[in-house]
């Protein structure tokens, strides 16, 4: 269903001018006939017509309500939908039974930490993610508001006490104290695999050790590693873990949750009705095995079709020349950075553990203003706290301006936003 | 280039030496806003003398067209009638939500007319009216409530 011939055509290093072509939204202008400089894929990324075109396939030849009817075109939906499930699942060193759909990253960390919170009047099975008093759940200062308002809201409901590890000055976790914090007391430890404002990516073996140890859960934010490098969940051993199909060349609507098998089998469910069920009387109901269990109501069935699509490109793209790619680009921006007066990059300023999110202050210019003579130059970055606000108090910034790049982008791309902040200094006289 | 249109040099003088800034004593109401977009914030006091707006006094962080336009208020509120000052924010609101199309009254917004390139940006119209939003909802307070809050 899914052509993927312009990038198998790639060889390395990454041809970008030929896999641009894939995107047409990058040949457009913008502010009066400015090229498009798209460095904004930190907040959501561009598809390529294969994906837009799985999408239309699958809605024009097969589209029927997937798991349910006998007819042809609802065996071939639902044969799409979970074919796609087992190409992503494959795409993170999981397996399809392990995913879980959901409407968006966030809404897979909160169907955790509902589920949590559902647990102390579930069965005896679920007793292991029961919650109360004297418990405790540790994240991290550099979390996506995504990954740390759910557990602020979980511990609020259930007595439990919500602790984090701290940030670095140079944006790295701090972990002299992990010991401490994550103790016997913790029973979920939630972080970011890769800071979507530092860039910075955290050492999951050490945090998974410790949470061992103790015996927590471990929920990994995986929304800024998974469509930029490789991972995999099981090598990772994380017990839970989210991302995000539309930052991944994939389409809205959809996240996919990891869930380990034998926790997803003993966890209640989040929310309840259709298709999730195993057998329903007028007065209880019992529940369906994972995946479906976390599945309740028709599914984002195209979406996740587009999301198998976009899976397919990167794979033939190749994750590792993907992380190799970005990770040039990201020096260039850093070393280009540093020779402009007057930057401070707020995070890690080598290319050591660190992806494509380039964050910073200008002295003297706020972050807004600076994205707007950016913008100006038809360079598209994001402005403001990037949802992470703890993280920018805790930099004593109140915002900042983040470049994010991705397999598309190239190093014209990173001398047009250079000359962009430069211009920016010229423009409001601090240069 | 657009970006003249949007940084007009009033607006860029107003943002490099803003008027009235700086919390002051007394006042009757203070009103505290953030824009969640970006974390921009403004602390703004009114006091009220009878129906004549008596000061206007803020503090705050935010980008140039936030800091310009409160500075640009203090300049078009303080000394008049509080019916004076609404007819004036309401033409400022009505200017920032107007995506480029209301032609401004420099006779009621005076400086402020330098805000209209900025209305052709959404994204920066909350920027521009956080203080005037601050302003509103202290004088609002100050006239229901009628004292120091």
């Amino acid at each position: 269903m899914t052509a993927v011939t312009a990038v198998t055509a790639v060889t390395a290093p990454l041809d970008v001018d030929a896999l641009r072509a894939d995107f047409p939204i990058l040949g457009r202008t913008v502010r009066d006939g400015k090229p498009l400089v798209y460095l904004d894929s930190g907040a959501t990324s561009q598809r390529p017509t294969q994906v837009l075109d799985a999408e239309r396939a699958f809605l024009s030849e097969h589209n029927a309500a997937v798991h349910r009817g006998a007819h042809q075109l609802a065996e071939e939906a639902t044969d799409a939908y979970e074919s796609a499930r087992a190409r992503v699942a494959a795409f993170v060193g999981a397996t399809p039974g392990e995913l879980v759909f959901t409407k968006n990253a966030t809404e897979g960390i909160n169907l955790v930490a509902y589920a949590m919170g559902n647990a102390a009047t579930a069965g005896p099975e679920a007793a292991r993610f029961v919650l109360g008093p004297g418990d405790e759940i540790v994240t991290t200062e550099m979390e996506h508001h995504a990954n740390l308002v759910p557990w602020q809201q979980l511990a609020q409901r259930t007595g439990a006490t919500l602790r984090w590890l701290g940030v670095t000055d140079d944006g790295r976790l701090d972990l002299s104290t992990l010991d401490e914090v994550v103790n016997a007391r913790t029973k979920v430890l939630a972080f970011t695999h890769q800071s979507n404002v530092l860039g910075t990516v955290n050492p999951v073996e050490p945090l998974v050790a410790r949470a061992r140890e103790v015996g927590a859960l471990v929920v990994l934010d995986a929304c800024q590693s998974v469509p930029h490098s490789v991972v995999d969940f099981h090598a990772l051993d994380v017990d839970f873990a989210v991302f995000s199909a539309h930052k991944m060349l994939g389409p809205y609507g959809l996240g996919v949750l990891y869930g380990r098998r034998e926790l997803l089998a003993a966890m209640p469910p989040f929310l309840t009705g259709g298709s999730m069920i195993e057998m329903v009387e007028m007065a209880r109901s019992t529940f369906a095995a994972p995946p479906q269990r976390f599945e309740a109501g028709t599914p984002m069935t195209s979406q996740a079709v587009a999301l198998g699509a976009a899976v397919d490109y990167l794979t033939a793209v190749g994750m590792d020349r993907v992380a190799a790619h970005e990770h040039l680009l990201t020096v260039a921006a850093l070393d280009g950075l540093a020779e402009i007066p007057g930057i401070r990059v707020i995070g890690p300023v080598d290319g050591h553990a660190r992806g494509g999110a380039v964050s910073f202050v200008v002295d003297g210019i706020h972050p807004h203003d600076v994205g707007q003579v950016l913008d100006d130059q038809g360079v598209a970055v994001r402005v403001g706290h990037h949802c992470a606000w703890p993280l920018h108090r805790r930099l004593g910034v109140p915002a900042s301006v983040r470049a994010s790049f991705y397999v598309y982008n190239d190093l014209r791309d990173v001398d047009a936003f250079l000359a962009g902040v430069r211009e920016a200094r010229r423009f409001f006289g601090v240069a | 280039m657009q970006l003249q249109q949007m940084y007009q040099e009033i607006i860029l003088d107003h943002y490099k030496n803003p008027h009235g800034r700086g919390l002051r004593d007394p006042f009757d109401t203070e009103s505290f806003q953030v824009n969640p977009t970006c974390g921009d914030e403004v602390t703004l006091r009114v006091r009220l003398d009878g129906d004549a707006v008596a000061d206007v006094s803020y503090d705050g962080q935010g980008c140039s067209i936030s800091q310009a336009s409160t500075s640009v208020l203090t300049d078009l509120v303080v000394g008049r009638p509080v019916a004076e000052a609404m007819v004036k924010l309401d033409a400022f609101v009505e200017l920032m939500h107007g995506r480029g199309t209301v032609e401004p009254d420099e006779d009621v917004l005076e400086d402020g007319i330098a805000f209209a390139g900025v209305a052709k940006y959404p994204a920066r119209v909350k920027c521009a009216l956080l203080g005037w939003m601050a302003f509103k909802d202290a004088v609002t307070r100050a006239r229901t409530e009628g004292g120091p809050a």
